[in-house]
């Protein structure tokens, strides 16, 4: 596989940030990153290299809180997915909802549904279950049980 | 003597696609600022995914959208597909995007009716949704079933399109041609219709890159992003075809958008249509044997837009973490840009125009004094506010010498 220019570009600019790249073709790249340097390197791929944000994708997993953010290069065809491991017991992250209104929700979202703490997001409200569903309890972690599976 | 007022459009009608309330706060005849409260209807579905195989997926997310029932299952096959490394045969890939623009054909249909009746054109109401009804009929013909389809499995398609269904496909989109001739010509060249959607509610090419808006909402603002261009899928890259844009980025040119790309759908199902001709019949599906550890961006473009699958597998029969985005989520939260600065006539086509499929605005939307809070305005008041206003105009056209 030849090596891609984007890629090339990021290890240039970020070096110490990057943990890993795994290239699985042309179209589709993975990069782990540090989570400090996230607000660095969102706003390198969405001002200077001409991403679009697509959406973000919270993990629970034995790590601990995975976010994939996926960027999208259309006249290539690119989706960059940019890889964080966050804290197990306190995750937050930078919000970058104050760059691009695009990561506003889905930031709610992963806030409402897992419990990550955006920093400096605008406005960190339920957004899907305003009004209905307790505090601190976050159905999207592995520990989340129904009523009827705690009986 | 200014009023303040919250005009609520939504929440909740059994036929709305995304149920979600909007809140419109409007100085007099202005919208000054628009809010929103979603998840009435939340389904857990991306939760639900993990507890079904893979197979049993693709009718999970066949039913997150009514109208456009075939782009998720279509996103979930290429997301799984890409971890597999699956190739599909010819076939079935040529099956698959006849599928997936029979659904555009039908999906833009129906928002250029409800676009009319917003407008108070019952009679494009009318004949959009007639026009449909022989597309609904080939999915009844090749599927069994006039919504939800179930075409789609991992490593190709469920049915074949045989040589005999063809001649009938061919003979209804030939129909269709004409019929979209006819409504396009109807809707384009109406000054009425002009006057009521150029200029309104626009959404300029910065605004789009900053809310990441996709589909005709972005490519009315002259964003020429395409998934089946972008990111080629299925039989897209095997036939010849355009991507449709406009520039003004208001009501009039994502109508524009959706009406010629309409045309192109006709297109591409007919150059498929060929190559099926040419193919042996039966040769639909390749054998699966397991989903390896991995994870799939699957993407498609769906009639309003770019639907997003990521899927993470662990080598079981299930998908570990399972992430959609449906256009809608980033389409609608344009709204904050489009709907600022319009009358509350304009507004109803406004949102419209993004194509949310909120059918029933009529039965939801009820006007209340800010202050008071004493209903001033019901949904139907609204809509006819929006049909007197273009009643206004007609009548003012035909005066003029």
């Amino acid at each position: 596989m030849e090596k891609d220019p984007i890629i090339e570009k990021l290890k240039e600019e970020f070096n110490t940030s990057i943990l890993e790249v795994t290239v699985k073709n042309q179209k589709r790249i993975t990069v782990s990153i540090k989570p400090d340097s996230l607000p660095g390197i969102a706003g390198y791929l969405y001002k200077n290299a001409g991403f679009r944000f697509i959406i973000a994708s919270a993990l629970h997993t034995k790590k601990g809180f995975e976010i994939h953010y996926h960027f999208s290069r259309d006249n290539e065809g690119l989706v960059l997915n940019i890889h964080v491991i966050l804290d197990k017991k306190d995750p937050q992250i930078e919000s970058l909802s104050n760059m691009f209104n695009a990561s506003n929700w889905i930031e709610r979202e992963m806030h409402e549904l897992f419990g990550i703490n955006f920093l400096n997001h605008p406005n960190q409200d339920k957004l899907i279950s305003e009004g209905n569903w307790a505090e601190g309890v976050y159905p999207y972690r592995k520990e989340f049980k129904t009523p009827e599976e705690e009986r | 003597m200014s009023m303040k007022t919250l005009i609520p459009i939504g929440p909740y009608h059994p036929l709305q696609e995304e149920p979600e309330l909007f809140k419109l706060y409007c100085d007099g005849e202005i919208v000054t600022d628009i809010q929103w409260v979603t998840g009435y209807n939340h389904r857990g579905i991306e939760k639900l995914s993990e507890s079904k195989t893979y197979e049993q997926v693709f009718f999970l997310v066949e039913r997150i959208c009514g109208i456009c029932s075939t782009s998720h299952p279509f996103a979930f096959a290429n997301a799984v597909e890409e971890i597999a490394g699956i190739e599909v045969t010819d076939r079935a890939k040529y099956i698959r995007s006849i599928i997936g623009e029979l659904e555009r054909i039908h999906s833009h249909l129906l928002w250029v009716g409800l676009a009319g009746h917003f407008l108070g054109y019952n009679t494009v109401f009318m004949w959009a949704w007639k026009y449909r009804e022989p597309v609904l009929d080939l999915f009844e013909m090749i599927s069994g079933n006039r919504n939800s389809y179930a075409m789609f499995k991992v490593g190709g398609v469920r049915r074949d399109i045989e040589n005999y269904k063809i001649v009938a496909i061919r003979k209804v989109l030939d129909d269709l041609r004409k019929k979209t001739d006819l409504l396009t010509g109807a809707v384009m060249d109406d000054p009425v219709i002009h006057a009521r959607t150029k200029g309104v509610g626009i959404l300029t090419r910065q605004d789009v890159i900053d809310y990441a808006a996709v589909g005709p909402t972005a490519r009315a603002s002259g964003l020429e992003i395409d998934v089946r261009k972008d990111d080629p899928y299925a039989a897209y890259p095997l036939v010849n075809w355009k991507v449709i844009t406009s520039k003004t980025g208001d009501v009039f040119a994502k109508a524009e958008v959706r009406l010629l790309e309409m045309y192109e759908s006709i297109s591409i199902i007919e150059q498929c249509l060929s190559h099926l001709e040419k193919e042996k019949e039966g040769d639909i599906t390749v054998k699966v044997t397991e989903i390896p550890e991995g994870t799939g961006n699957g993407r498609a473009e769906a009639p309003r837009g770019e639907v997003f699958h990521f899927v993470v597998s662990d080598g079981t029969n299930s998908p570990a973490r399972h992430k959609i985005r449906a256009p809608s989520y980033v389409n609608i939260a344009t709204f904050k840009k489009s709907c600022i600065g319009q009358t509350i006539a304009d507004a109803t086509i406004t949102l419209a125009g993004v194509d949310p499929c909120y059918c029933c605005t009529e039965r939801m939307a009820v006007a209340y004094d800010a202050g008071s809070g004493k209903q001033i305005m019901n949904g139907r008041e609204l809509i006819e506010n929006s049909m007197a206003l273009t009643k206004k105009l007609k009548s003012a056209h035909k005066e003029r010498p």
